[in-house]
């Protein structure tokens, strides 16, 4: 996992009403995936990896979980850009 | 929230005798409307439901387990059943992997906060290379209720 190059975050408030179910978690995990960079997502002390489905239903991201999501690598800014739209746009839920 | 919470005792089939992923569901749903966790009049619905979110994206996410599940309005209070089968089930997993544990979760349509909160619950668990290890090597159902009264107690490692 690349660990250069730059890192950033980005707050995010998750806003459909079903929350980060397996679905959505499914989505955030496929998109993740698609960068080179390094993705955490962090609710509180707790940080998972954006890459892993199994960790992301770790977070029991309920509808109005505040997320930090950071992304470090060469193509982080991408990263965050396209995770914070999914989320944004209630991953095509509502 | 605990496994016990919601794990219902009479839905723990220590070895399925299903043997691909249409039967194994089939045989969880089963034991919970058995259990009465669930309406027998929905049994049918609840299967269909089940099978067709499975078709849309599989719910084995690898490591061997697979976490079916489906919200009902016709589901009062949360249920899983846990299946065992010591043979592998192919789930087509995310991993392409033979799955070995089951959970199976029955969640209320009105409450999405307390479906997350179980998957949280579960998916914790299934992290632990231990607890997953146990799950897969338990073969009856005392040594599968021992199991999730740990992981409740913490007694768990990762």
């Amino acid at each position: 996992m690349p660990t250069t190059g730059e890192s950033i975050s980005s707050e995010v408030t998750i806003k459909n009403r079903l929350g980060l179910h397996a679905r959505p978690a499914m989505s955030f995990v496929d998109i993740a995936n698609t960068f080179v960079s390094q993705v955490l997502v962090k609710k509180g002390d707790q940080t998972v990896d954006g890459k892993s489905i199994m960790q992301m239903m770790m977070l029991a991201a309920t509808q109005g979980t505040q997320l930090q999501i950071v992304a470090q690598g060469p193509d982080a800014p991408q990263a965050i850009q396209a995770l914070r739209a999914l989320i944004d746009r209630k991953f095509d839920e509502e | 929230m605990k496994l016990q919470d919601f794990v219902v005792e009479k839905a723990i089939v220590a070895q399925l005798k299903g043997v691909d992923r249409d039967t194994v569901i089939r045989e969880l749903v089963d034991a919970l409307i058995e259990a009465g966790a669930a309406p027998r009049a929905i049994k049918d619905e609840l299967i269909k439901l089940i099978l067709d979110r499975e078709k849309h994206g599989s719910t084995g996410f690898g490591k061997g387990v697979a976490v079916p599940h489906v919200k009902h309005d016709k589901i009062k209070g949360m249920a899983a059943a846990i299946g065992c089968s010591a043979a592998g089930v192919d789930f087509n997993a995310l991993d392409k992997a033979p799955v070995y544990s089951v959970f199976l979760l029955l969640s209320p349509k009105n409450k999405p906060d307390d479906h997350l909160h179980a998957m949280e619950n579960i998916f914790s668990n299934l992290q632990k290379d231990t607890f997953r290890r146990f799950l897969r090597q338990a073969a009856t159902v005392e040594a599968v209720l021992d199991l999730i009264q740990d992981a409740d107690s913490q007694q768990i490692q990762g």
